[in-house]
C-alpha cells in the first residue's frame, strides 16, 4: 500500500527552521507509512499575502524540500489578488522550480477572472491545482457556505472553473468541508477529483464519495500538521470499501494526477 | 464486512525496493503493544438523527469493537440529543446495553437539568439502572453548565459518585444542519464548581485541541476532571497532551460510530507513547474511574 500525502503543511509543527519542521513531518509520516508528502504555504499563515509574503511563504517550502525531494513535493502558494506576482512565483517555482502544483487558498474566489487567469496558465504547465472549498454555516437564517469568508471558495464554484477550464489539473480541496453537499456539488464535473484531508474523521464520507464519484476522483491528504496523519488516514482505513479503492485514494489517484508533470521534471514515482 | 483486516495492515510488507515498510516503528512503542481489554469511554447508540452509518447497530458496533481488542465501551445514546422523555430514552439504552453486546456496553444515560422533574431521571440512572454515569449535552439542551439547575444537578451526581461526562459537540458546528441550534459549551465555570464540589468527577468527551489546552490549568488544579481523545488533531496530538495535561486524567474515546474508530485507535499509533502511558490511556485509568 504506497501512500501519498496531498496536503500537509510547516504551520502547527514543531521546529524553527522550514527544514527542522519537515524533518518532523517526515518523522511521523515514517510511523505511518506514508512514502511521500506534498507540502505547500510558509510556516506562519498569512490569509491575503501580499507578493513579497508569497515569495517568502514559497522560499520556506523550497528551503524544505532540499535534500528531501525523494519524500516530499511541493506546491506553490499563489494569490489570485496579485495576478503579476502569482504569475512570477508559478514560473519561479513550478515552470523553472522543483514544485509540482499550485495551492490556492482564500484571498479569491476561484471563479473570479483573476483566479481564472492563475489557473489556466498552472493548466498549461500540468500543475496540479489544490483549491481549498468550504461550506460553512451562518448568515440569516443559517445556511451552507453563508459563513464563508469572503474570498474562500465553494465546490459550486470549483466545478464551475473546472468547466470553463477542463483542462486544469483542479482538486476539490476539504471535499467542501459539508462533504455531503460537497460531493452532490462536485459530481457532474467527472475530470475533478477530491482532496478528503482537513476535516473530522466523520463516518460515511468516503463511503459516500466512492458511491456518487467513484474511488478514481477520491485522493487521500491529510492537512497536517493542524491534522493528525492518524485522523485522516481514519477515513480510508475504516470505510467500507474494497481494497483496491482504498489503494487508489490513498496514493494511486494522486500519482496518476501528478504523472505529467513529475514526468516532465524526470521524478520518479518509484 | 470490513475486508482490510487491521493486523494486515500492520504485518503486510510493500513491495519494491524503495517503498516504505508500512508502520516502521521508530521507538519502543510498538503498535502491537496495543493492550487487550481496552475501554473506549466514548460512543453512542442508536441513530444519528442525520445520516446512517455503519456501526450505527448496537451488535455491529460490538463486532467493530471487540475486532480492536476493546471489551468495555461506555455508551450514551443518540436519541438523548432530541427526545424529550428522558425517562424512556434512559430505560432504552439500558435495555440495549444488557440485551446486546454480550456485556460490552456500559450505559451512561442523560439528564436534562433544564426539564420538568429531572432529579427523577438522575435517581433513576443510578437506582434503577446502575449506571455509574451519566452524560450530559448541554449544547444541544441550551444550558450553560453554571445555571443553577445545572449546579444542582452536579451536586446531586457528586453525592450519587456519578461520573458526569459533559459532551461539548458532537460534529463540527460548520456543517451543522441548519436546524440544529447548538450552542457552544463554555467549560472555564468548571473550574469554581469543581472547586466547590471536592467529589465532583467530570470527563469533558470531544473537546478539541484548543480547548483542551486553555483548560490546562484546570486539569493540574483538579485532578478529578478528565478528557477523551476523539476530537483531538494535530500531528503527534496525544504524545503532545500527555506531556501538558497529568496522563492519569486523559483516556481513550472515539466517538464511535460517528467517527471513524481508526482514528482514535491510529492517533495512539502515531504519537510515541511508552508501555506504561499507553496502558493508562487505554485502559487503566478508565478502570480507575469506574
Amino acid at each position: 500500500m504506497r501512500i501519498w500525502d496531498l496536503h500537509c503543511h510547516l504551520s502547527g509543527v514543531d521546529g524553527d527552521t522550514p527544514s527542522q519542521r519537515m524533518d518532523q513531518l517526515l518523522s511521523a509520516a515514517d510511523r505511518m507509512g506514508i512514502e511521500r508528502i506534498c507540502v505547500f504555504m510558509g510556516m506562519e499563515w498569512a490569509y491575503d499575502p501580499e507578493p513579497d509574503e508569497l515569495r517568502h511563504q514559497n522560499d520556506q517550502v523550497l528551503e524544505a524540500l532540499k535534500g528531501r525531494e525523494d519524500r516530499a513535493l511541493g506546491f506553490a502558494y499563489l494569490n489570485p489578488a496579485h495576478v503579476k506576482a502569482s504569475l512570477a512565483e508559478l514560473k519561479r517555482c513550478v515552470e523553472e522550480g522543483p514544485m509540482v502544483g499550485v495551492k490556492l487558498w482564500v484571498a479569491r474566489r476561484c471563479n473570479t477572472p483573476e483566479a481564472e487567469e492563475v489557473i489556466t496558465r498552472a493548466a498549461g504547465l500540468d500543475a496540479v491545482i489544490y483549491q481549498h472549498t468550504w461550506l460553512k454555516l451562518g448568515g440569516t437564517p443559517p445556511t451552507a457556505g453563508g459563513g464563508n469568508l469572503p474570498g474562500e471558495s465553494t465546490p459550486q464554484e470549483v466545478a464551475e472553473v473546472a468547466s470553463k477550464v477542463p483542462s486544469a489539473r483542479l482538486i476539490c480541496g476539504h471535499t467542501g468541508g459539508n462533504w455531503e453537499l460537497g460531493i452532490r456539488a462536485i459530481r457532474p464535473v467527472r475530470h475533478v477529483p477530491i482532496g478528503i484531508g482537513g476535516s473530522y474523521p466523520t463516518r460515511g464520507m468516503v463511503e459516500m464519495a466512492v458511491r456518487e464519484l467513484g474511488a478514481e476522483r477520491i485522493i487521500y491528504g491529510s492537512d497536517a500538521g493542524g491534522r493528525s496523519f492518524a485522523t485522516q488516514l481514519a477515513k480510508v482505513m475504516g470505510a467500507q470499501i474494497p481494497n483496491q479503492d482504498k489503494e487508489l485514494i490513498l496514493g494511486g489517484n494522486l500519482r496518476r494526477m501528478l504523472e505529467p508533470i513529475l514526468t516532465r521534471k524526470g521524478i520518479r514515482t518509484e | 464486512m470490513k475486508d482490510w483486516n487491521r493486523r494486515e495492515f500492520l504485518k503486510v510488507p510493500l513491495l519494491g525496493a524503495t517503498a516504505v515498510p508500512l508502520f516502521r516503528p521508530q521507538s519502543y512503542s510498538e503498535f502491537d503493544e496495543w493492550p487487550d481489554g481496552a475501554v473506549d469511554v466514548n460512543v453512542t447508540l442508536f441513530r444519528w438523527p442525520f445520516r446512517q452509518m455503519h456501526w450505527d447497530d448496537t451488535d455491529e458496533m460490538a463486532d467493530g469493537l471487540r475486532q480492536f481488542g476493546v471489551n468495555r465501551a461506555w455508551a450514551g445514546s443518540f436519541e438523548a440529543l432530541f427526545h424529550r422523555d428522558i425517562g424512556a430514552v434512559n430505560l432504552r439504552l439500558a435495555r440495549e446495553c444488557r440485551k446486546r453486546g454480550n456485556g460490552l456496553f456500559v450505559p451512561f444515560g442523560t439528564v436534562n437539568p433544564m426539564l420538568p422533574d429531572w432529579s427523577e431521571d438522575l435517581r433513576r440512572c443510578h437506582e434503577e439502572h446502575n449506571m455509574p454515569g451519566i452524560r450530559l449535552y448541554p449544547g444541544y439542551h441550551g444550558y450553560p453548565l453554571d445555571h443553577p439547575s445545572s449546579i444542582e444537578l452536579l451536586e446531586a451526581a457528586a453525592e450519587r459518585d456519578l461520573l458526569v461526562q459533559i459532551v461539548l459537540v458532537m460534529e463540527d458546528p460548520r456543517t451543522a444542519h441548519p436546524l440544529v441550534n447548538m450552542v457552544p459549551v463554555a467549560i472555564d465555570v468548571l473550574d469554581s464548581i469543581l472547586g466547590s464540589l471536592p467529589d465532583l468527577k467530570i470527563m469533558l468527551l470531544n473537546a478539541a485541541r484548543n480547548v483542551l489546552v486553555q483548560a490546562i490549568p484546570m486539569f493540574v488544579s483538579h485532578k478529578d476532571i478528565y478528557c477523551d481523545i476523539s476530537w483531538l488533531d494535530g500531528l503527534q496530538g496525544v504524545e503532545r497532551l500527555v506531556t501538558e495535561i497529568p496522563t492519569r486524567q486523559v483516556l481513550f474515546g472515539s466517538h464511535s460510530p460517528f467517527f471513524y474508530f481508526e482514528a482514535s485507535w491510529l492517533k495512539m499509533k502515531e504519537s510515541i507513547l511508552d508501555r506504561k502511558t499507553m496502558e493508562a490511556l487505554v485502559k487503566e485509568n478508565a478502570k480507575r474511574i469506574v
